[in-house]
Formats: C-alpha cells, structure tokens, sequence
C-alpha cells in the first residue's frame, strides 16, 4: 500500500537511513524494532513528509506521493512522547483536526474506549504522559486512516488502555489497514505484529515476517531472537559489546 | 485559502488569550496616553512616541514572535501530518502571528493616536504615518523572528539570535554609520549613506515619519539627505515602499527555510 525504496538521510555528517526499502501491505502490522537513535522516529517521518529524505521515493499505490501533502489524508499518524499543541483542550485538538478535514469519516471509538470525553475541557498541557498517548493514538485512528504510523504507542499506557489500543489495531488489520508500529516492548509485538523489520546503523538487518525471523535465528520467542540478531550484529563489529542497546 | 484560514484562526485565538500581548497593547496604550497627557499634542510627543515605537516594537515583535514559533513546534508538527500543504501551513503561521501582534500595537497606539489626532493643532500626517510605519515595523520583525525560529532547535540560542538582532538593528546600526560618517568625513557620502540607511528598517521608518515632521533640525543627516534627495512628497512614498520591500523578504527567506526543513 505504502513502500519507501532507498531511502537516505543524513543530518550532517551523521548517516541515519542509508538506502532503506520497506513496504507496508494492506492487512497486516509491521514492527519497526532496533537500538535506540536508529532512525525509526526518522523512517516515519519520513512517511508523513514531516522530515525529508536526501535521496528515495515514497511511493503510494505504486505512485509516487506528491508534494502537497494530500496524501496524507490516508494516513493517521501517533508521535512518540506525544507532540501535541499544550495550550489546546483535549476537545478543541479534535474539532481542529474535524475541521482541517470537513467530511472525512470518523471513527471515535478509541476516544470513548478511553474515556477521552471525560477530560474534554482538559488542556493538553496538564494531562498527564499517559493520558497524551491516548489523545495522541485517538487522533491517529480519528479519521480510519489507510495507513497507520504509530510511534512507540503503549510507552506510558496502563495495561487495560493498551489492551484496548491492541484491539483497536487487530480490528484495523481486519479492516485491511497497513498499520507500522515502533516499540521497544517486544512482547507486545509478538502478540499483534505479523512483520518485523529490524532497523540498525541506518539499515535493515531483517525485513520480513516474524516466523521468518524465529526460523532464521532458530529461536521460538521474538526477544531472544531479536536478541541474536544484535549479538550477531555485534560479532560483526568486532564483537565488542556495545553497552546501552535494546532491542 | 481555507486551511490558510484555519491555521490563521487557531493560531490567533492561541495568541488573543496571550497575556503578554493583552500587556503589551494596554502598556502602550498607556505611554501613549501618558505622552499626550504632559505633552499636549504638539510634534514633541510624536518625537518621544516614535522612539518609544522604533525601540519596543521590533524587541517585542522579535522576541514574543522566536518564542511563540519555538512553543508552536509541536502544533507545526500536527498541522504537517495532516493532509495541508507547507506553503500553507507556513502562510497560516506567519499571518497568526503578524495579525495579532500588529493588531495589539494598532490598539495599544494607534488608536490613542487617532483620539488625540482630532486636536486642532495635531500633525496628523505624522500620526498617521507613525501608526504605519510601527504596524509595517511589526511586520517585518515577526517575519525576522521566524526566520530564527526555523533557523534554531534550541529556544535558548533562538532567543539569543532574537536579542542580538534587535540591539544591532536598532542601536548599533546607528552608532557604526556614525563612526563611519566621523571616519571619513572627507568623502562624498551623501549616495553610500542613503542605501546604508534603507538597508535598515528602524532607520526607514523612523525616517518615514520624520519627513511629515516639519523638525529638520531632528532629520538627523540621513534624514535630511533623504528629504533634500527625494522631496517631502515622494519621501513618504519611498520609505513606505522601502519598509513594505522589509516586510517581504524576511517572509520568503523564512518561507523557504520552511518549506525546506525537517521537523
């Protein structure tokens, strides 16, 4: 449905995507999984146009997207440490993002499973970290977007709350809806994801479905798997281990 | 031009609620008054206004305007990821910030200015001019201040590159031309410091309304140069069009940085 081909970007000298392809495909959820400072938040980015690429095509349906933005209208997009304008109320958020898209179709389930009403004269800015995420997942969703780009959307969230956003994300794979989602809780994504692309130092280790993964590595679980791709990762630098990396 | 609506409109109820601008006209409003108070309505309050207008309006316009684009990014990064084209969002922004900022100074000084342009011995060209000239001033300096807004992450540096602006802009320009004028006073300099003095806009407009003056004395050297070269009908004209040409191209440099840059 979306599909970015050779994808770079450098900020300065610093290479962050060096030549990345990934496809997202009606129907089915991507993990987008890799050490912090990877270029995760970047490879959304530039999905949305919000950061542009040195060199690559964005390509939607096979076509390339043009460069006013009405793409965009297809996708919903979830920012990580929810950016979200603080002097706004929760309410005047969504009847600005209504009134930027008059006649679009809506889908409010996500604001009243998390009881978002209930805090509709609430300012952005007193909310709390958790309470943002979920306004920030409800505006992804508002429209029932083609494509969803979430960024780390359970970091925060209680465990009924993300039960519920992971509910709304298998009903969007029902629905056909090309859904990406990065996140460092690896568990979690076992459980929705069908895809995984591990992204490092600017490209992608593995690209494919989880079970190709967990055949590759030989492993049964996604954290000890993922695990192995970074040990190998490490082998191939010198095998000295690099403190501070997740998966 | 309804998404430029929309932006314009969220932006500006987000700056009307402002108290710092709600502080900024009523503080005008009340120099103003003051002004005319102890002053009586002669060419000398006009004086003391227009160096009241040239050194606030371009620090507050600077500086209100580097930390509102700053406190904005997480607004401009919603706005961008939603089906709205850069050029648009950027139109909306400036003119949501630009509006509001110059409808405080209108308020705050420009009608007082009209009040007290009634009087029978007011110089109300002058008046008139001075309302221009400080709302074309508002202008051109939140343009500047998004310049160095989209120019800076850091909000500590912005506000800095804010601050340096203003004091050379208002008041290091003017000591350097005079060194240079001491300097080489030998030369014919009368051509070199006319283009010195429209490459300024505070030097634009304080002339601007310095010529509807009939204070020669107050012209200053560029100022009389000014006169003498342009006459005090075409002068007017000049200055106004000068500063409108400031008003325009902080706005596309900043407008190009915008549709260039990450967020």
């Amino acid at each position: 449905m979306i599909a970015l081909e050779g994808i770079r970007k450098a900020y300065g000298r610093r290479s962050v995507l060096d030549g990345v392809s990934l496809a997202l495909e009606p129907g089915r959820i991507t993990a987008l999984v890799g050490p912090n400072g990877t270029g995760k938040t970047t490879l959304i980015k530039v999905i949305l146009g919000l950061t542009r690429p040195d060199a690559g095509r964005l390509l939607l349906d096979g076509e390339p997207v043009d460069d006013d933005g009405a793409y965009r209208a297809r996708i919903g997009y979830a920012p990580q440490a929810p950016r979200l304008p603080e002097n706004l109320a929760v309410g005047e958020v969504f009847a600005m993002l209504r009134a930027l898209r008059p006649g679009a179709a809506l889908d409010e389930r996500l604001i009243e499973d998390f009881g978002l009403r209930g805090e509709w004269q609430t300012r952005v800015g007193t909310l709390s970290g958790g309470w943002r995420q979920k306004l920030s997942s409800a505006c992804a969703f508002l429209f029932a977007p083609d494509v969803l780009l979430l960024d780390e959307p359970t970091a925060g969230l209680d465990p009924v709350s993300s039960g519920l956003l992971k509910a709304q994300l298998r009903a969007a794979r029902e629905a056909g809806r090309a859904v990406l989602i990065s996140s460092h809780i690896l568990s979690e994504l076992e459980e929705i994801a069908d895809d995984i692309a591990f992204l490092s130092d600017g490209q992608f280790r593995f690209s494919g479905p989880i079970s190709g993964l967990l055949e590759e590595t030989g492993m049964r679980r996604l954290e000890p798997a993922v695990a192995a791709l970074l040990r190998g990762l490490r082998v191939e630098q010198g095998g000295a281990p690099r403190s501070r990396v997740r998966a | 031009m309804s998404t430029i609506g929309l932006v314009l409109r969220a932006s500006a109820r987000d700056l009307a609620r402002n108290r710092w601008l709600i502080a900024y006209a009523a503080g005008f409003w009340a120099v103003t008054e003051a002004l005319f108070y102890f002053g009586g309505s002669g060419p000398q309050v006009i004086l003391s206004l227009l160096n009241a207008v040239l050194f606030v309006v371009p620090l507050v316009a600077l500086v209100f305007g580097t930390a509102h684009v700053h406190a904005s990014r997480e607004f401009i990064e919603m706005l961008l990821s939603q089906p709205l084209s850069r050029r648009s969002v950027f139109a909306g922004l400036y003119l949501g910030l630009a509006l509001p900022l110059t409808a405080a100074f209108l308020l705050g000084a420009g009608v007082p200015l009209l009040l007290h342009g009634a009087a029978a011995d007011a110089p109300r060209l002058a008046l008139v001019l001075l309302a221009t000239g400080g709302a074309l001033l508002t202008l051109t300096f939140a343009a500047l201040a998004m310049v160095i807004a989209l120019a800076t992450d850091d909000r500590l540096r912005g506000m800095m590159l804010a601050l340096g602006a203003w004091f050379v802009l208002t008041l290091a320009y003017d000591g350097a031309v005079l060194v240079l004028v001491s300097a080489m006073g030998d030369w014919p300099l009368e051509r070199p410091l006319l283009a010195l003095m429209l490459l300024n806009p505070v030097d634009v407009a304080r002339v601007l309304v310095l010529t509807a003056l009939d204070a020669s004395a107050l012209l200053g050297y560029t100022g009389a140069l000014f006169r003498r070269v342009f006459g005090s009908a075409l002068g007017p004209a000049v200055a106004v069009a000068a500063l409108s040409a400031w008003a325009a191209i902080p706005v596309l440099v900043a407008r190009r940085r915008f549709l260039r840059r990450d967020f």
